[in-house]
């Protein structure tokens, strides 16, 4: 495809060329990531729906197909209101500082075999990076805003995403040993086979602790005191209306989807399939062969599973107590994170386990 | 030729930001130059094919320390003006450090035109060299010893850390919270079975 485009975009002088194809490649995968959001939040509101007995959104266009189009006119349409004592600037950049992280990061993402937009080798840590990046849009809104429950929330959003990025970044670790490399490409490879040789078997632990990690990561419930509607009304982005909130929205909804992604890709085995197993190879040869093949549609199916997930354990845990979110991440996850972190190390040494490489 | 205009707007946009450090009066936007600072000195690094370098200052400085700053400058509230008071006071001084500063400058580029043998342009690395996996060869292979020290040093840096803040102060209020996680209904509810009562 790249070559494609190489050679349809031929007549352009090197460095246009180069941009073109890459701003080729970027702007399809922004539009979709949107229409994603836009529907999730749909999905959200009907899932919940359904977990609490009711129908939700169902006015607007067929079986309220429409609704995140009308929500999205309505955010447009409404007016940006600064406080008067708000930092203007900081105030208007700081939605940005945190919906771009979470765009950029998928720049990384292996969507089907061989194909990332960029095929770096340092992915992980690049990922470490932009996630840390995205702290700075929920701190620079709270103090921006010059009102008292912004800046609340944005110091128990802060302090509470440090302290997981560092189980993350921990969990991102064993990924890391278990795969043989920073390239979420060749740790996806590193997967292939069935079910049981993706990452989840053998970093069971780690798995576990990076998928609630990214929950909290996100500020989404049970872990969104950051929020924390009974005490600080709305947390960080309280001051915000219209477009300016309507992209912290985005950008909340766009990073669920991206830690979705990424546990698909590091310990679900990314785009490989449910059945490329040796269990289901009574499978070729028949018309549904083509299921085994690794393909995007695998990845697509595992982030909507991870999704739905988010929203399920919404609809279902009551908020953390702000202590306990600490002691989660700090004194359960850390641990648990090391601990598992040496077992894998001494398992590499002798040479036992499914990840040798 | 696409690569020195990008190094042209990067710099451009890094003196700016260093300028911004110093000039602006609110301690935050101060911070918010220096995280652009740092950014953008990644970026130069990228563009000398240091992609582990350039991603672990983004990481550590941008991600780690610059946040810790900014709560510190929020929360501490600093006054400007207070701050400024002593400018004539040090100004001497600090116009002697900043001459050196600048020699020092001077002095790089009167190497790098001099021709010796450490002035040599960095040679491109082939396609498929992974900077990342030198460095870790480098840093595990020959500086393990060194390597070790470092993390020696910083674990004891967070043991004395802990130790100077988790104090305990006499008469603080706090929940245990192990306690409170291991409570079952048995200890808190007493089902009690009795007759209804019956007005007749």
């Amino acid at each position: 495809m790249i070559a494609w485009l190489n050679e349809f975009l031929g007549f352009l002088p090197d460095p246009l060329r180069i941009i073109a194809v890459i701003t080729a490649q970027i702007v399809p995968l922004v539009i979709v990531l949107i229409l994603c959001v836009a529907f999730l939040t749909y999905f959200e509101r009907k899932v919940i729906g359904y977990m609490q007995n009711r129908i939700g959104p169902n006015r607007v266009g067929p079986r309220g197909w429409f609704q995140p189009f009308a929500d999205v006119i309505k955010l447009l349409v409404k007016e940006v209101v600064v406080p008067s004592k708000a930092n203007r600037f900081l105030f208007l950049v700081a939605p940005l500082l945190s919906i771009v992280p979470a765009l950029a990061t998928w720049a990384v993402m292996p969507l089907f075999p061989g194909y990332a937009i960029a095929n770096i080798d340092a992915a992980l840590l690049y990922i470490l990076a932009l996630t840390a990046l995205s702290i700075y849009g929920v701190i620079l809104a709270g103090w921006a805003s010059n009102s008292k429950y912004a800046f609340l929330g944005a110091m128990r959003s802060t302090a509470q995403m440090l302290a997981y990025e560092i189980a993350m970044g921990f969990a991102l670790v064993g990924v890391l040993m278990a795969g043989g490399s920073l390239n979420l490409g060749v740790i996806t490879e590193a997967q292939s086979g069935g079910i049981l040789s993706w990452f989840w078997l053998p970093l069971f632990p780690l798995f576990i602790v990076y998928f609630i990690s990214g929950v909290a990561e996100t500020n989404r419930a049970p872990f969104d005191v950051a929020e924390g509607e009974s005490e600080i009304v709305a947390g960080f982005h309280v001051e915000y209306s219209g477009v300016a909130f309507a992209i912290f929205f985005l950008a909340e909804y766009a990073n669920m989807i991206l830690i979705a992604g990424l546990t698909a890709v590091m310990f679900f085995g990314g785009w490989h399939s449910f059945f490329a197993g040796s269990w289901f190879a009574f499978l070729d040869g028949t018309p549904l062969a083509f299921l085994r093949e690794p393909s995007l549609a695998w990845l697509c199916v595992k982030i909507a599973f991870f999704l739905f997930c988010f929203l399920w354990s919404r609809a279902t845990f009551p908020r953390y107590r702000y202590d306990q979110i600490m002691r989660l991440g700090w004194k359960v996850f850390i641990p648990v994170t090391l601990v598992w972190i040496m077992v894998e190390g001494v398992m590499l040494v002798a040479g036992v386990g499914p990840w040798r490489t | 030729m696409l690569t020195l205009a990008i190094f042209g707007m990067l710099a451009a946009v890094l003196v700016t930001a260093a300028t911004g450090v110093i000039v602006s009066r609110n301690p935050v936007h101060a911070a918010m130059w220096l995280v652009l600072t740092f950014a953008t000195s990644a970026v130069l690094w990228l563009l000398l094919e240091a992609e582990f370098l350039a991603i672990i200052l983004v990481l550590v400085y941008v991600g780690a320390v610059m946040v810790l700053f900014l709560f510190v400058v929020m929360m501490l509230d600093v006054n400007a003006t207070v701050a400024r008071e002593g400018f004539t006071r040090y100004a001497a001084l600090g116009s002697v450090i900043a001459a050196i500063v600048v020699g020092e400058l001077l002095a790089l580029l009167w190497l790098r035109s001099s021709g010796l043998p450490i002035t040599r342009p960095l040679a491109g690395m082939p396609d498929g060299h992974s900077n990342t996996r030198e460095i870790g060869l480098e840093l595990f292979g020959g500086h393990v010893f060194e390597f070790e020290l470092a993390a020696f040093l910083l674990l004891l840096a967070i043991v004395a850390a802990i130790m100077l803040t988790h104090r305990q102060r006499p008469g603080l209020k706090y929940q245990d919270v192990s306690a409170q996680v291991k409570v079952r209904r048995e200890d808190r509810v007493r089902l009690v079975k009795m007759a209804a009562e019956r007005d007749e």
